[in-house]
């Protein structure tokens, strides 16, 4: 019978029971940086209005993002966004079922990690 | 009650309460984003930094606009998209509904200044 125990029925274990391991702290950062991107968009769009208000805005809001504090919000928002890109092109893979044994999955969330700070190292260099 | 049968008691009510679109949805604007971060990472990193006239002067020119826009346009939507399943999974009840709702209407609100503001620099 499918009413029986309805709407009492045990729940899954969410995150606290499980051992950290590298595959779900990438995923929970995949989450992370994502939407902490979002911080990074409004600051870029507050930039963007700034610059079509005319010069005296622009500067406000120019050099708040060129600051020390807006280059590390930057800075850290061009890692975040290398390995939410990142990430997310391991979950393209992943949606055609392949490289979800656990080991190939280590090694991809290992490549994340890695390829996410090159990429941040690279990007800095050449802007 | 009684006279329903299981499966019409089961049918649209899965845990996601619809079907396949928003992940859909989510991919194709991965798949976007994919080529659009790169093209403004390297067209909009040079320019920050550079004087008012520079700036201006810049984003006159179509290549650097047209992927400013859309970098902006697709992101917001893929944050409205991703804030919700991030709500939907931790937040349950009343607030489930105004926190996907304020954030919908802030990320659409996002998207129109960015574009606004695109379109007045390149104009």
């Amino acid at each position: 019978m499918a009413d029986v125990n309805r709407g009492n029925r045990p729940l899954s274990p969410h995150l606290q029971v499980y051992r950290p391991q590298l595959t779900s702290m990438t995923s929970i950062l995949t989450r992370i940086t994502g939407n902490a991107l979002i911080v990074a968009m409004f600051m870029i769009v507050w930039w963007f209005i700034a610059a079509a208000s005319g010069p005296d805005y622009f500067a406000l809001a120019n050099g708040f993002v060129t600051s020390w504090f807006g280059d590390l919000v930057l800075f850290l928002s061009l890692w975040a966004l290398w390995y939410h890109t990142l990430a997310g092109v391991r979950h393209l893979i992943w949606d055609y079922a392949i490289g979800l044994e656990i080991e190939v999955a280590e090694k991809l969330g290992w490549g994340v990690i890695g390829g996410s700070i090159l990429l941040t190292i690279l990007t800095v260099i050449i802007i | 009650m009684a006279f329903l049968t299981d499966r019409k008691r089961a049918d649209r009510w899965g845990s996601a309460k619809s079907g396949t679109e928003h992940f859909w949805r989510m991919k194709v604007q991965s798949v976007g984003l994919l080529f659009l971060i790169p093209l403004f990472v390297f067209t909009f990193g040079p320019i920050l930094g550079g004087t008012y006239e520079e700036v201006t002067a810049y984003f006159a020119r179509p290549f650097p606009a047209i992927v400013a826009g859309l970098t902006i346009l697709v992101s917001c939507i893929h944050f409205k998209d991703g804030f919700t399943t991030l709500i939907e999974d931790y937040v349950h009840g009343v607030w489930e509904k105004i926190l996907i709702l304020g954030m919908t209407c802030l990320m659409y609100a996002l998207a129109a200044t960015g574009l606004f503001a695109v379109a007045r620099l390149a104009l």
